[in-house]
């Protein structure tokens, strides 16, 4: 019979210096970005600087190791961005000595290819599209590796790994390529491209989890902060930039909050949080009874949004 | 923590998506907002209870036509497993999306209706979850609460389906029996008040106690390299390592090991999982392999440990199960994928065609359509690295792919 510390010693010899990490979601996105690595010509990785795509460059060093990611970090900014965002991206980029690509939704309005939204609900998140594509365009990406997961919205359920997308960027969902055992095909015509979701089979807690795990650095306003906020529809709004069109009938109080996604600020709203650290906000996340997309503005316009959006080509 | 995938298969409307609703609703892994829209949504389509299969079918097309048309995933865990399970559609139409949610499972959940029995679909649907040697299936006899929870409906649907598993190939599928109420939750996750009689335990009890060795079938050893890694940098100017996932079995630092096709020896130097270096690089680990002497090593070539070789060979039969809407036709040339290997296929000739609900073979038959299956003899331009399907399930298959429209048109299991 094994005493209790002989069976804890066993399990620490497995996990530790005889074998690597049993994670089997990690390995499975690391199979993935070396499959992109292989099959593809230009390969770009979107970064939004939010917590998924962060995710996805750890994962890219722990692929390609001791080798540099072989491919570039594309942002495309909306102009909307979280300051903290920002300063995160370039701090990341520079530590990593890989390229960033950034193109500006606001180069798309003042070439007159998108009209800005105007009203309460205006948002660039949909215009974002447009500069998407035509980057993809300008430097013939054929694969954008993107931190899309499932486990967001049911319409990312049905999205397969290696999506293919046709010359206008489309996702024809009915249509899609059966992607069986590990085998994915990157086979594309020339003007297509594939959208390629490494963690698509992780959840947010998945993600969080990994962040904890592996000690990696995450913008601050993914903990909680006092911000000054107001109230609309039953939602947090940050009242700090002039971003968010704010109402007269809408007052400002100062709240604790933090953001579970870091998207584009006029439809990304804060939660009311006390997590202020790594440890606190993985057991908020697990005791959660709000989805992470529950805060997103986009997808309540229309329970088939995010399907409509993904049709015309957004990420 | 462990991740168990597992697919669901059966009949329209037997009730897989409500299933998988009510098991993240029991679970409590359905979060307020999803739970809300769901209420707001049977409401609206004025049913009197919930509609879960609203949590999985995803796509407007769907919804409208209440079905599902692509296999979705579904993710939830417990506090022993992380769960992702495919829910793929139950019409005939569809079989090559069910096909998709079933390569990837480890085990796999067959719903029937028990108003209706055993029907064709049934038939089908076991047939293709033991081609694809599942390991662990579940029979799920549904809509209990429409027999009056009879134990004989039971019974009688389950003495059918011994039938039906008496036909099969890969008799080491380990099969159970559970009847359950997927809309009312009925021996779900929680044991069922209507039917005593059942002695068994519930779906999620049964899902909980599958351990490793339930769901893999043990192998050898298979190494495809995807990627060579050359960082050509000072600190590693000579640093050439071997990236790929481990396939079947382990691999351990000092394994003397032949790379395939070139037959080199060589032994194994060290195993890196990023910038640290392991023993021992356990199965499904995606790892980095160099090697003690300096051999050529690209993209395709694999990696095995000597005296555990695959088949090298540049003809072969498989069974394939054809899911384009071109046929498949003798002197056809495809793509041939085998891991992360390409080679060219011709179709050399269709020996039958197998009939998924067990009625038998066809021969003689000039080409398959669109969920066909059958025996097929290929030829390849170059030899490929593999084990029979029944032996290895990575290595022991292949994807074809058409060069015109590039796309997948059907899945391999070689003999
Ligand atoms: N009474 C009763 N009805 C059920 C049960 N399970 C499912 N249903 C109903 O059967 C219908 C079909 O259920 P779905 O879950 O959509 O069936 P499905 O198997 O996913 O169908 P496809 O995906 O189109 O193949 C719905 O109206 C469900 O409410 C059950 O246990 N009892
Ligand atoms: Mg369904």
């Amino acid at each position: 019979m094994s005493t209790l510390t002989e069976e804890i010693k066993k399990k620490e010899s497995l996990n530790g210096a005889d074998r690597p990490s049993a994670n089997a979601l990690e390995h499975e996105a690391i199979y993935i970005l070396r499959e992109v690595a292989a099959q593809f010509e230009k390969p770009v990785l979107l970064f939004s600087g939010g917590k998924d795509s962060i995710t996805l460059v750890r994962l890219a060093q722990k692929a390609f190791w001791p080798a540099k990611i072989p491919f570039p970090l594309m942002h495309i900014d909306t102009g909307h961005n979280f300051p903290e965002t920002i300063e995160f991206r370039d701090k990341l980029v520079k530590e990593l000595g890989v390229e960033l690509i950034v193109r500006n939704v606001q180069d798309s309005i003042d070439e007159g290819k998108v009209v800005e939204e105007t009203g309460k609900y205006a948002s660039r998140n949909m215009l974002q599209t447009t500069t998407l594509l035509d980057a993809i365009e300008e430097f013939k990406f054929d694969a954008c590796i993107g931190g899309a997961r499932r486990d967001e919205e049911k319409a990312r359920a049905k999205e397969r790994i290696f999506s293919v997308r046709d010359d206008f960027g489309q996702w024809d969902e009915k249509n899609q390529r059966p992607e069986l055992f590990d085998m994915l095909n990157g086979e594309i015509e020339i003007g297509q491209n594939v959208r390629v979701f490494p963690i698509s089979n992780w959840t947010e807690l998945d993600v969080w989890s990994y962040i904890q795990k592996e000690n990696i650095e995450i913008p601050s306003i993914y903990f909680a902060h006092k911000r000054n906020t107001f109230l609309r529809d039953g939602l947090i709004w940050s009242a700090e930039d002039d971003v968010v069109f704010r109402a007269d009938d809408e007052p400002v109080e100062e709240r604790m909050v933090r953001f579970r996604t870091v998207g584009d600020m006029s439809c990304t709203a804060a939660v009311e949080s006390y997590a202020d650290t790594i440890d606190k906000v993985v057991a908020e996340i697990r005791d959660s009874r709000i989805s992470e997309r529950g805060a997103r503005i986009d997808d309540k316009r229309s329970e088939a949004a995010m399907e409509k959006r993904k049709q015309q080509g957004y990420f | 923590m462990e991740v168990l995938k597992i697919a669901t298969a059966g009949s329209v409307d037997d009730g897989k998506s409500t299933l998988i609703g009510r098991l993240l609703y029991d679970t409590k892994s359905m979060t307020d907002d999803k739970l809300e829209a769901i209420e707001r949504t049977s409401k609206q389509k004025g049913y009197d209870y919930l509609d879960f299969s609203l949590a999985t079918d995803g796509l407007v097309a769907e919804r409208e036509q209440g079905i599902t048309i692509d296999v979705a995933h579904i993710y939830f865990s417990t506090a022993t497993k992380s769960y992702i399970i495919a829910d793929t559609p139950g019409h005939v139409e569809y079989t090559r999306n069910m096909v998709t949610g079933a390569s990837t499972s480890q085990a796999s959940i067959i719903l029937i209706d028990a108003r209706k029995g055993v029907i064709e679909q049934t038939h089908r649907h076991f047939f293709i979850n033991n081609l694809l040697r599942v390991k662990d299936v579940i029979v799920a006899i549904n809509k209990m609460d429409l027999v009056d929870f009879s134990e004989q409906t039971y019974n009688s649907i389950k003495t059918d389906f011994e039938e039906l598993m008496k036909k099969r190939d890969y008799q080491d599928q380990n099969i159970t029996f559970i009847p359950v109420s997927a809309l009312k939750g009925d021996n779900v996750v929680n044991r069922s008040q209507n039917t005593p009689w059942y002695k068994g335990q519930t779906l999620l009890e049964h899902l909980e106690e599958l351990d490793q060795r339930d769901v893999y079938n043990t192998g050898t050893p298979r190494f495809p390299v995807q990627y060579v890694i050359r960082p050509k940098t000072e600190d590693y100017h000579d640093f050439r390592g071997f990236a790929g996932k481990v396939y079947g079995g382990e691999l351990n630092v000092g394994d003397e090991i032949v790379v395939l096709p070139s037959m080199t020896r060589s032994r194994i130097k060290a195993i890196y999982f990023y910038n640290k270096q392991y023993k021992t690089a356990p199965r499904r680990s995606s790892v980095t392999i160099t090697l003690e002497d300096e051999v050529n090593v690209s993209r395709g070539d694999m990696l095995v440990r000597a005296g555990d070789l695959p088949t090298v060979d540049k003809q072969l039969t498989a069974t394939v199960s054809w899911m384009d809407s071109d046929s498949l036709a003798p002197g056809g040339k495809y793509v041939l994928q085998h891991g992360v290997n390409k080679v060219l296929a011709k179709v050399d000739a269709i020996e039958h065609k197998i009939h998924p609900d067990y009625s038998g073979i066809e021969e003689n038959v000039s080409s398959l359509q669109m969920n066909d299956i059958a025996k097929v003899r290929l030829r390849l331009n170059k030899p490929i690295f593999y084990d029979r399907f029944k032996d290895h399930r990575t290595n022991g298959s292949f994807i074809l792919i058409d060069s015109k429209t590039n796309n997948t048109a059907g899945v391999g299991f070689i003999e």
